[in-house]
């Protein structure tokens, strides 16, 4: 019956897709009409090929298949955004490589949209949901809620990654920044995400422990928070059923408000939260002794929630925004330093009485360097939202290295830990492949994002000096277009600084790849494969 | 009184009380006698299903 159902509505959606490809008022929705109907046909095949086959659902064992794409996809979508970021970077250093033949799709401002949401929601996100998946099943004892629906959160995850990012380089945006996509992706995503609520919070419901471990938490909070500055950020109006372009429902001071209370939620939430819950479960699990505090595990979860909400306004100092409003956005930003640095001391103690596991195991030191990159940027960030640093930090590109110390330093490396602990667990094998390449990739991540923050802290703070520059009358002394030349060779630094972190993701990419070929097997993969 | 004056009225006085309240009371909570043993048992869950889901 269900079939059935399945198959009448993704006949219609072909039908409809293949219309609006017809109809379509622009190119990014022309393509993603001709995507959507090709994926929805597809599908119907498939599901009508498959009708009567009796699927297998072993209630004895934790679904992996799901995680092991999501591992797969996390390490994909990392290279590529790693990649546009390194093209990107490049493309500032030198003006050349935004090539005339590709004017209007390749260009720095159409790539850098498709670098900051793979990175953010492709790499991140996937990662995120695969370990949520991982992690929920094993700290509630019970098996994924939802059969297949944790394999719909998965594709059509997917499907909104390449909806996101053809219609950046098409031209589909909202102009808000990492709430780029227009309404129509804005609505696939909030199916998907429900979806994802239901499988999560099904399976905590049905768990069999007493207590939903602290790792959990974060993850449902994070799960939850996006699920509301989603939906809030992107109430607009579509010009026409037809056509991507949209119209926001707020205007002006509002609307800035609304985008930035979205966009640092997004960073408190997903980019903390989220990957919070992979540390609280992935460091105990590699340095095989339980979090050094559940206490203070519980007062780092409700403080982190209850004053991160509050921090957006510190993106709107001296703008239309009222004083008091920035005002309360900084001071909750700095009281952020107290749970931030409790979270990060939590983390690095739980190593106490097992430092020594630095020396031989890289993969615990690729953990112990991102929860220093956490506390790191979680200093650097408060002191940016003071209005006084932020009057000489805005605009520059030292906010551009705060994020990446953020990004690549702290979410980057946890992921990396956490893909270094699940491919062996995940596919049975003994160990990995190989730790000197984990060292290797260890050392030029590290490497790399020194390289990056520490060009961006001097050109930052350089332009931010140069701007404000003026001479005995008053007058500026530089034009713009002065900081930029005088910017040139921190640029190159950064781009060197990118292209480490991006070779070290390809050598991990590569020893995952092998643990998987060559690494000695445990067990023969005891996933039940229903006959074909 | 408009709506947008009622709801700032609540928020910074009853609101902020029960937010306050709240976030005192789970620190509070959190060091209730007992509670150290109870965590202790909580902090070993990751190491107790590794491979398959209990059985009831």
């Amino acid at each position: 019956m269900l079939n059935y159902i399945k198959l009448i509505a993704l006949a219609v959606v072909t039908l409809f897709a293949m219309i609006a490809a017809n109809y379509a008022r622009d190119v990014a929705y022309q393509i993603h009409a001709i995507i959507v109907a090709l994926v929805s046909g597809g599908l119907f095949i498939w599901t009508l090929r498959s009708v009567g086959d009796t699927k297998v659902a072993p209630q004895n064992e934790y679904l992996d298949g799901v995680v092991r794409a999501g591992v797969i996809a996390t390490s994909f979508w990392g290279v590529v955004g790693f990649l546009a970021g390194v093209f990107i970077a490049f493309q500032l250093a030198f003006p050349a490589l935004n090539f005339d033949w590709a004017q209007g799709y390749a260009n720095f401002g159409r790539l850098r949209p498709l670098h900051t949401s793979a990175v953010i929601f492709a790499f991140g996100g996937n990662a995120l949901i695969a370990s949520s998946f991982f992690v929920v099943q094993r700290t509630s004892a019970a098996r994924l809620w939802g059969g297949n629906l944790s394999w719909f959160v998965f594709w059509g995850y997917q499907l909104f990654i390449v909806l996101a990012a053809t219609g950046y380089l098409l031209g589909g945006t909202q102009s808000k920044e990492y709430a780029e996509p227009e309404w129509y992706v804005d609505l696939w995503l909030t199916v998907v995400w429900l979806a994802y609520l239901a499988v999560f919070l099904g399976t905590v419901i049905k768990r069999k422990e007493k207590h939903i471990y602290v790792a959990n938490w974060f993850y449902l909070s994070f799960i939850v928070t996006v699920a509301m500055l989603h939906v809030v950020n992107n109430l607009s109006i579509p010009v026409s059923v037809f056509g991507s372009k949209s119209v926001q429902v707020f205007s002006g001071v509002q609307d800035a408000m609304t985008q930035w209370w979205y966009g640092h939620n997004a960073v408190g939430f997903f980019l903390t939260a989220g990957f919070l819950g992979m540390m609280y479960y992935f460091i105990p699990k590699q340095a095989e002794r339980p979090v050094f505090s559940y206490k203070l595990s519980i007062i780092h979860f409700w403080a982190l929630i209850f004053i991160y909400i509050w921090a957006g306004p510190h993106h709107l100092h001296y703008t239309a925004l009222p004083d008091w409003a920035s005002t309360l956005g900084m001071v909750f930003s700095i009281v952020l330093w107290m749970p931030s640095w409790g979270g990060m001391i939590n983390g690095l103690m739980t190593l106490s009485g097992a430092w020594d596991k630095l020396r031989t195991d890289p993969i615990i030191r690729m953990m112990v360097i991102s929860v220093g990159f956490y506390g790191m940027s979680t200093f650097e960030g408060p002191m940016m939202s003071i209005r006084a640093v932020n009057s000489l930090s805005h605009y520059t590109d030292w906010t551009i290295g705060h994020v990446h110390s953020g990004a690549l330093g702290w979410n980057g490396m946890i992921t990396f830990g956490a893909l270094y602990y699940l491919v062996p667990v995940l596919w049975k094998r003994e160990r990995l492949y190989s730790l000197s390449l984990v060292s290797w990739h260890f050392w030029l991540a590290t490497i790399g994002i020194v390289l990056y923050a520490a060009s961006m802290w001097v050109t930052g703070i350089m332009e931010g000096l140069m701007w404000r520059e003026v001479d005995a009358n008053g007058f500026l002394v530089n034009s713009f277009a002065d900081t930029v030349a005088a910017k040139f060779p921190m640029y190159v630094v950064r781009g060197v600084g990118g292209l480490m972190f991006l070779t070290g993701a390809i050598i991990m990419c590569y020893n995952l790849y092998m643990t998987v070929r060559a690494a000695p097997a445990k067990e023969p993969l005891a996933t039940a494969v229903p006959a074909e | 009184m408009e709506t947008y004056s009622l709801l700032r009225e609540f928020a910074d006085s009853w609101m902020l009380l029960f937010l306050f309240a709240f976030f005192v009371g789970v620190i509070v909570w959190v060091f209730r006698p007992g509670s150290t043993k109870e965590y202790s048992e909580t902090a070993d869950i990751p190491f107790r299903h590794e491979d398959k889901p209990a059985t009831d």
